[in-house]
């Protein structure tokens, strides 16, 4: 139609083909930047953040360093406008092994590079995309280059480059390289990044990311420096000189004027995950081809051997038996290279029909009961702590681990509906929550069984912390931003299967609560009658009223004590150091009163009624903790469970 | 204070013995030793009042000592206190009288529900310990008062209302076994008096033929050592269920005419009224009639008249009058007066429920008169005030009604 108005001849094929060309990574990756969470100017930082930290955790536990990060945000420009963005420098330091000088490049500079896209392995980081996205958002916004410093040799100066990225090529250059001396002790690596965006506080901000990242690793110690803080004293080295803990004797997430210190609670590394190989169920046909091609076996019997798991030889002659026609047999000894597309998948077919054993579950490293309840108690201040993790088990040939813990009571709001923090492969998930199968799964256990309020297709409310954590070589995101977990249904049962096994702690906890708050008023009745009734009593015998009074209290005081060893009796309820521990390892409770335990001294006259004194309940845990809090006080960081 | 302390401290529970004029049950098997001391003092009746208070005091520090006792010795303390309840209550059907069962409850300290009527019962005993000693007596609301205070370093009173504190006197009454009256207190007056007779009230002649349009007021304590009878010329007592019906017998002078005693009760009658109907069907073989609503709260009233309330069934045996008579109104009277629809009064659900209860009681039960009567009235649907007979002739019902009844003896028994 366009022909009627224009005599011009339109594109041809020819002049078409002038304009078709190779589209670089990062070309259209900077085209479309939201694909990796850099979509509006709020979740800039959370996202550079969050790769950054990501990327230095799992390099330290790689190199078994206990890993040190500090997150720093200074304002470079504030924002013009409440609406317009500001300018911030983002710099995270770490004391992790460092990056050798050839491959700094690379590993900042272009996109999709890395050592974690190829394998099957637990890890934070997938594709390889994320920091150099990051310094590419930088260069884009404020146009200046990424700063990086890192020292791989304990003994040799660090390297000190600024790096740009030429989007066109996906190819880094490199404006400034020296070698300086101008960073911490020990190896270590610091990336800096300009860029423009929001600092916020509150949900979905960096702040909570670290939050939630400190208590799914609380073997790291994280110092945050946000921007209204930077300029405070940004001195690494004091900042964790003094951290105290508080009077239950936990160490918890402190916040001083120049900074916001998670300590580390746990001074064990978690144990290096094993990387795997792929098994048959979770491969695609396409996938399939691809491995046949590329393989260097020549039979199918060491094909199978070298690139999948769980398929012995028996299981090769089975399937071969089974995809074998007439016209054509195949065997364990069949070349790999004599195979068509069409025979490729007959043994595709036969091999997804045949009945394999499970991945192996060894490869996953979940978080652990004890640091689960270690992280949760540094991070979220409650009464009753309580953690669960399941067996391994497996979607679409991808072994995976689900783990739950619970905080509930304390200082948490009781109004509202119960925070559900969720993570995967102990990285923080923080947007898209209801689209996760995690909150999903929250949302359809029934927690109304377990002593909580919860409106029809909600969350629970009440002072309630939900922490959820999946644990996978292969975590199934919805979107490549990494925002939620998909919804299969393996994964959702062993979530609900977790959070029962959690929530039937917390009912019998609230249930033994309640029994505990009638216990205590019964003990008040008891104890407000008793000076009336020694004076009729001394009115009407002539016996002495203190007496009577001193007497009566005893027995009440007998009375209620034997209520308290019923209840110790009925259950895991764990009242103080000796005792039931060893049943409760999955359960920390806390007193909310701090109240001595005081006797009634001697002068006490029978008109004071004294208020019930409880007894201080604290765990082993937190004693132990008080221990090794002075033990090793000249260590900054003390762990919570040796 | 500390004159208690010299009675002989015996190593024992609550001491509760009946008088001699209950038929209280003895106290729990597990305390069968019974302290010699109070047992001689409650089976000595003494009629001098300085002695019957000695005994009532010495009951009231046996109680306390038995709590102290218990406490010194390490045991929790409680006490025994009867059954108060429809459970504990049996029907004598020889006697014709309620009579209080054998259970007892133990009200101990340390039982939360309990914990609280405990301390008040104590308290009461303290104030009629007091009472004792002062020789003065008071009202039940008076001891609500005298008990009531906050209790110390809280804010919870002794007792809420004085409903709480009735029961706890109550209680009293029967764990020590000792009337109201030994305890010095009385209850409100209620009920009125007319007829020929003349009662000497503490020692006062009061001529009941001369009682104007007020009637002499039933004191609350009728006992024989405050209240005693002269000339006695009345033949029979007609009781009425509330003060607007008898200024109408007594404005027709119908106590004169027909030679009787006109009493009143406003309502359920209280304890001294039934005392006073109780001496004078005893102890001068009056018959007692009794003319109520017909609805299932006048058959109740008739039903305590006759054998004893629930409550009060420890003292059924002083107060139950068995040949007492119900004259009326009855459910047939509707007809048989003749009366407009204008009278009646629509039975609502507890009216229901109340009347299928009252006829399910055992000593209603195998009367077929009151089955009948019963039956009789929740088919006609209402129920029907004295006063409805008033739609007939101002004075129907003391110049047709009861005459007749009287004359054809047509009454429930």
């Amino acid at each position: 139609m366009a022909k009627a108005k224009s005599s011009r001849a339109r594109a041809n094929a020819e002049t078409m083909a002038t304009k078709q060309r190779d589209i670089s990574v990062s070309e259209f990756f900077a085209k479309n930047r939201h694909l990796l969470g850099f979509d509006n100017p709020r979740k800039a930082l959370l996202t550079t953040v969050k790769e950054a930290v990501d990327n230095a955790l799992d390099a330290c536990e790689e190199a078994s360093i206990l890993p040190d990060i500090e997150v720093k945000i200074e304002e470079v420009t504030p924002p013009p406008s409440v609406s317009k963005p500001g300018r911030y420098r983002v710099t995270i330091t770490d004391n992790g092994p460092g990056i050798v000088r050839k491959q700094v490049e690379n590993i900042f500079g272009r996109l999709l590079y890395g050592s974690k896209f190829h394998r099957l392995k637990m890890s934070r980081g997938q594709q390889g995309i994320g920091i150099s996205a990051a310094g590419m958002y930088g260069l884009m916004t404020t146009g200046k280059p990424m700063v990086i410093t890192t020292r791989p040799h304990k003994n040799k100066p660090a390297h000190h480059l600024e790096l740009a990225m030429d989007t066109t090529k996906n190819k880094p250059e490199v404006t400034v390289d020296e070698e300086t001396q101008d960073f911490p002790e020990g190896t270590g690596t610091r990336v800096s990044i300009e860029m423009e965006a929001k600092f916020f506080r509150g949900k979905g901000s960096v702040e909570t990311y670290l939050e939630q990242t400190a208590i799914s690793n609380p073997h790291c110690s994280i110092t945050f420096i946000p921007p209204d803080k930077a300029n405070e004293n940004p001195d690494l080295a004091e900042s964790e000189q003094n951290l105290t803990a508080d009077e239950q004797g936990i160490v918890r997430t402190q916040e001083f004027s120049d900074r916001i210190v998670y300590p580390r609670t746990v001074d064990e590394l978690p144990p290096e995950t094993e990387e795997i190989k792929p098994h048959p169920y979770g491969v695609e046909l396409g996938t399939f081809l691809t491995k046949l091609k590329q393989t260097n076996e020549k039979q199918l019997t060491g094909f199978f051997k070298n690139e999948f798991c769980r398929v012995p030889p028996s299981i090769v002659s089975a399937v071969t038996k089974e995809a074998s026609t007439k016209s054509k047999s195949f065997s364990g000894g069949t070349w790999v290279s004599s195979l068509d597309s069409h025979d490729a998948e007959k043994i595709y077919k036969a091999l997804q029909e045949s009945k394999l054993r499970a991945p192996p579950t060894d490869c996953l490293s979940p978080i652990g009961v004890k640091t689960m309840l270690a992280g949760l108690l540094k991070g979220v201040k409650a009464e009753f702590y309580t953690a669960s993790t399941r067996k391994p088990s497996v979607y679409r040939g991808n072994p995976f681990q689900i783990e739950a813990a619970i905080a509930f009571g304390g200082d948490l709001p009781g109004d509202q509906q119960a925070r559900v923090i969720r993570y995967a492969n102990r990285v923080p998930l923080l947007y898209q929550q209801s689209a996760c199968s995690a909150y999903k799964s929250v949302v359809e256990t029934s927690w109304k069984n377990y002593g909580m309020q919860q409106p029809r297709g909600g969350a629970p409310v009440g002072p309630l912390v939900v922490m959820i954590h999946m644990a996978s070589v292969w975590v199934p995101f919805t979107s490549e931003s990494k925002e939620a977990i998909a919804d299969y249904d393996e994964i959702r049962k062993e979530m609900q299967l977790a959070l029962q096994e959690c929530g039937r702690k917390l009912g019998q906890y609230i249930r033994r609560r309640q029994r505990m708050k009638r216990d205590a008023q019964k003990r008040d009745v008891f104890e407000r009658y008793i000076g009336e009734i020694s004076k009729c009593c001394n009115h009407l015998t002539g016996a002495d009223t203190q007496k009577i009074y001193d007497a009566l209290l005893e027995q009440a005081k007998a009375r209620t004590e034997i209520a308290d060893a019923q209840l110790d009796d009925e259950g895991n309820f764990v009242k103080d150091d000796h005792g039931r521990l060893a049943k409760a390892d999955d359960v920390i409770i806390l007193d909310s009163t701090t109240a001595d335990d005081a006797t009634p001294d001697g002068d006490a006259t029978i008109s004071e009624t004294k208020p019930v004194t409880k007894k201080k309940r604290v765990t082993k845990k937190t004693s132990k903790k008080k221990r090794t809090t002075k033990k090793t006080s000249k260590k900054t960081a003390t762990g919570l469970f040796n | 204070m500390a004159k208690k302390t010299t009675k002989k401290v015996v190593k024992k529970k609550v001491v509760k013995k009946p008088t001699t004029k209950k038929t209280t049950p003895t106290s729990k098997t597990t305390k069968k030793k019974t302290s010699k001391k109070s047992t001689t003092s409650a089976r000595t009746k003494s009629h001098s009042r300085a002695e019957r208070d000695k005994n009532t005091s010495a009951k009231l520090s046996n109680l306390a000592e038995g709590i102290v006792n218990s406490v010194f010795a390490g045991r929790e303390p409680e006490m025994d206190v009867p059954v108060r309840a429809a459970s504990n209550t049996n029907w004598n059907a020889k006697k014709g009288i309620l009579e209080m069962g054998d259970s007892v409850g133990t009200r101990q300290l340390f039982n939360l529900g309990q914990a609280r009527k405990f301390m008040q019962t104590l308290l009461h005993s303290k104030s009629v310990d007091e009472l004792l000693d002062a020789d003065k007596t008071l009202s039940l609301r008076g001891m609500f008062y005298k008990s009531l205070h906050t209790i110390e370093g809280t804010k919870e009173k002794t007792f809420d209302d004085q409903t709480e504190s009735d029961g706890i006197l109550e209680d009293l009454e029967v764990s020590l076994g000792s009337l109201r009256e030994e305890l010095h207190i009385f209850a409100k007056k209620r009920g009125t008096m007319v007829g020929n007779i003349t009662v000497v009230d503490n020692g006062d002649e009061i001529n009941c033929r001369k009682m104007g349009s007020g009637g002499y007021a039933i004191p609350s304590i009728c006992e024989p050592d405050i209240i005693q009878f002269k000339n006695v010329d009345a033949k029979f007592i007609l009781h009425v269920e509330k003060d607007t019906v008898w200024q109408r017998f007594n404005e027709d002078r119908f106590w004169e005419k027909h030679n009787c005693i006109l009493t009143e009760g406003s309502g359920q009658p209280t304890r001294g009224v039934r005392r006073m109907l109780h001496r004078l069907n005893k102890e001068f073989k009056l018959p007692v009639y009794c003319l109520l609503d017909c609805d299932p709260w006048g058959h109740y009233i008739y039903s305590v008249i006759k054998q004893g309330s629930i409550s009060l069934a420890f003292e059924s045996s002083r107060l139950a009058i068995p040949d007492a008579k119900f004259m009326g109104i009855r459910s047939l009277d509707y007809d048989r007066c003749d009366l407009s629809d204008d009278v009646k009064i629509g039975l609502n659900d507890r009216d229901i429920t109340r009347a299928k209860q009252i006829a399910s009681y055992p000593w209603f039960e195998k009367n077929k008169q009151w089955q009948k009567e019963i039956k009789k009235m929740l088919s006609n649907g209402f129920k029907m005030e004295v006063e409805s007979l008033i739609t007939k002739d101002i004075s129907y019902v003391t110049e047709e009604y009861v005459p007749a009844r009287l004359k054809a003896k047509d009454w429930l028994g």
